[in-house]
């Protein structure tokens, strides 16, 4: 299957929203004048001084939020996109805080609250068509592809005018890399985008862990286990000892030194 | 004529009942307004008090569980055995509230069940749920000898008993996995911690922390028993786990020690802050303070210093929690999240209901005294000495 993405050339977004309002209106949600990733804003134009940087869900290749959650509600499907099941959520909010590009919102003035963030369109891909957002942009600003042709392309444009571009590809190796890639006339740091994330997956943090759980179970139970029997023989040999100085006190009584019979 | 009587106000009396409306009210506007009208949480800070401590603390402070059952039925130390019940009702109880404060805290608290048929074994909440509600049910049985004695059913309480090292083997697998992984939620934000606080052996700190807690908990308990009910304190036994507290934070430090070397943190320790300054009180107080406190033997040996290691211990263990739960993440968040009156009236309501559940439980069950039982050990086989002469003829 091919692995789709989205390469968003930071340079050359014009800041003209058409983006937010097609996702706005393909997710049926509420027009706004708050250009911020929220509850009703899955894509959204920050600006940074002079510059436009959209931001949205990075569909990581290994996402934070498919590992961490307790249900399995997130999935990374086979295309690329990193969708989530509402009906399975319960609500533990893991995700909100496990995600390294702080994307997921929540709906926290709903008593039957969900978890909104990008799908990339995952309905439309399916149909053979680009995301809302990739559509709308007069720019060219955000490309849908195929994501190696995508980072080919990114790596074309560095080197076709390498005065216009910043030497790096973000997402080609933040946290395991992801399927949303970005371009950037300025050091990504300055734009608001974090670039202390390391470049392993983060779920191996938590699978270091995890995967040790089946040894530990065998192990712990067996030696604990083990302790048990040794204390218990020592109780039973305790016991028995004593049941032996009594005899062997009773049998010397017998030998003539006993008091009560004299 | 009879006199008109008011019922006696006490100041426990009123208190409780006062923080039970406040909490009955809070209630009401959380499951008729959601999460964001009853808390101050919010995307940037998604996790409050009631994670912090219903839930952090909560679990870790039942500890005494899993540790005084492993220290009775594994090791074989009888002398344990007049504080096993108290210990036992504790975690019980303890994790019944966890679970019942998780209902608040859940945004759809109705799919709670959720991960017993949807499976992800790759997420540390996932393992957690299924060890909470299988080691709810362990103690459940562990619990029950005591319903079974209270309602006369002889046979029920045999039954639990032949299978009770596999249920206790079961329970301490269960805990010291639980209990560790609520460490291991906070492995997978490296970035977003403060970094006092990061450490990749989280969750070793978080079951050295909960086998130092589980001990000083079940004291405390002891002391508020002897004031409620004049019942004396088992002070020579409790002095002795204290020692099991001693020896676990003595570990924990030298973690903590390592943890500075290996990460730096030096100049953050030496940078003046809210966060240095709560993880010094923490260190200093929580952890270096019991640990001299318990190494001497006359205040370990003493009713005061007892108590007062045990209070050191618990509020360390408390302080430990909410730091790496919210001051951690205060900074990177850019909130200043405090919680609401809403979410304190509710975690209040929820310790109020556990000291009121634990003082009916004594008041009604066997719980410090064990009339069927006598005080030899539980097992040792009463050798004949008859049967010993016939062998060894």
């Amino acid at each position: 299957m091919t692995r789709y993405g989205i390469l968003i050339d930071i340079t050359r977004c014009v800041g003209c929203y058409a983006c937010e309002e097609a996702c706005s209106e393909r997710w049926g949600n509420p027009a706004s004048d708050v250009h911020e990733l929220s509850e009703i804003r899955n894509t959204a134009i920050r600006q940074v001084d002079e510059i436009y940087v959209p931001v949205q869900c990075m569909h990581c290749t290994d996402p934070t939020c498919v590992s961490v959650c307790p249900v399995a509600a997130f999935e990374k499907t086979p295309e690329g996109p990193v969708i989530y099941d509402a009906d399975k959520c319960m609500g533990c909010r893991y995700c909100l805080q496990a995600c390294p590009f702080d994307v997921p919102r929540y709906q926290w003035h709903s008593l039957n609250p969900e978890v909104r963030k990008c799908d990339m369109c995952y309905d439309r891909i399916r149909n053979g068509e680009k995301p809302a957002c990739v559509e709308a942009c007069p720019a060219e600003a955000r490309i849908f592809g195929p994501l190696d042709d995508l980072i080919q392309e990114a790596k074309n444009r560095i080197a076709a005018d390498p005065g216009m571009y910043e030497n790096h590809i973000y997402g080609v190796k933040e946290a395991g890399g992801t399927s949303v890639i970005f371009l950037s006339p300025k050091p990504f740091e300055r734009l608001g985008m974090k670039t202390n994330l390391p470049e392993h997956p983060l779920p191996t943090l938590t699978w270091a862990i995890l995967s040790k759980i089946p040894n530990y179970v065998f192990w712990g139970s067996t030696l604990l286990a083990g302790i048990w029997w040794i204390t218990n023989r020592r109780t039973e040999v305790q016991a028995y000892e004593a049941a032996l100085l009594k005899l062997q006190e009773r049998e010397n009584g017998k030998n003539g030194n006993n008091r009560l019979s004299a | 004529m009879r006199a008109l009587r008011l019922p006696r106000l006490t100041f426990w009396g009123t208190t409780f009942w006062v923080i039970i409306s406040a909490g009955l009210v809070s209630t009401f506007i959380r499951f008729t307004q959601g999460l964001g009208a009853s808390t101050n949480l919010s995307d940037a800070f998604p996790w409050g008090l009631w994670i912090g401590f219903d839930i952090l603390c909560g679990v870790g402070l039942a500890a005494g569980g899993f540790v005084v059952a492993a220290s009775v039925y594994i090791f074989n130390l009888d002398r344990y055995k007049p504080i096993l019940r108290p210990a036992v009702l504790t975690a019980f109880l303890g994790y019944i509230l966890v679970v019942f404060a998780l209902l608040y805290d859940l945004g759809k608290p109705w799919n709670v069940w959720h991960p017993i048929v949807m499976w992800n074994p790759r997420s540390v909440m996932f393992e957690v749920g299924w060890c909470v509600m299988l080691y709810s049910a362990v103690l459940a049985l562990e619990f029950s000898p005591v319903v079974f004695e209270r309602l006369n059913m002889g046979w029920a309480k045999k039954a639990i008993h032949a299978i009770s090292i596999p249920l206790v083997i079961l329970g301490v697998i269960l805990s010291t996995l639980h209990q560790s992984s609520l460490g291991s939620l906070f492995l997978i934000v490296p970035e977003k911690v403060y970094p006092l606080w990061y450490s990749s052996s989280l969750p070793y700190l978080f079951f050295l922390t909960a086998i130092a807690v589980g001990p000083a908990m079940v004291t405390i308990e002891s002391f508020l028993s002897y004031r409620a009910f004049r019942r004396e304190i088992e002070v020579p036994i409790l002095g002795k786990l204290a020692k099991v507290t001693g020896v676990a934070l003595a570990v924990y430090l030298v973690l903590k020690i390592q943890d500075i070397m290996a990460y730096q943190l030096m100049p953050y320790l030496l940078t003046f802050n809210t966060e240095s300054m709560l993880y010094a009180s923490e260190i200093l107080l929580g952890v270096m303070a019991p640990i001299v406190l318990i190494s001497l033997r006359k205040i370990r040996e003493s009713r005061t210093g007892l108590f007062a290691i045990s209070l050191l211990v618990v509020l360390g263990f408390i302080l430990n929690r909410m730091n790496l739960s919210v001051t951690a993440l205060e900074r990177y968040s850019g909130v200043n999240y405090f919680p609401s009156w809403m979410e304190i009236s509710v975690t209040l309501m929820v310790i109020a209901i556990g000291f009121a559940t634990f003082r009916l439980a004594v008041k009604y069950l066997p719980i410090f005294e064990h009339p069927d039982e006598p005080a030899a050990p539980k097992d040792a086989p009463q050798y004949d000495v008859v049967s010993f002469h016939e062998v060894l003829k």
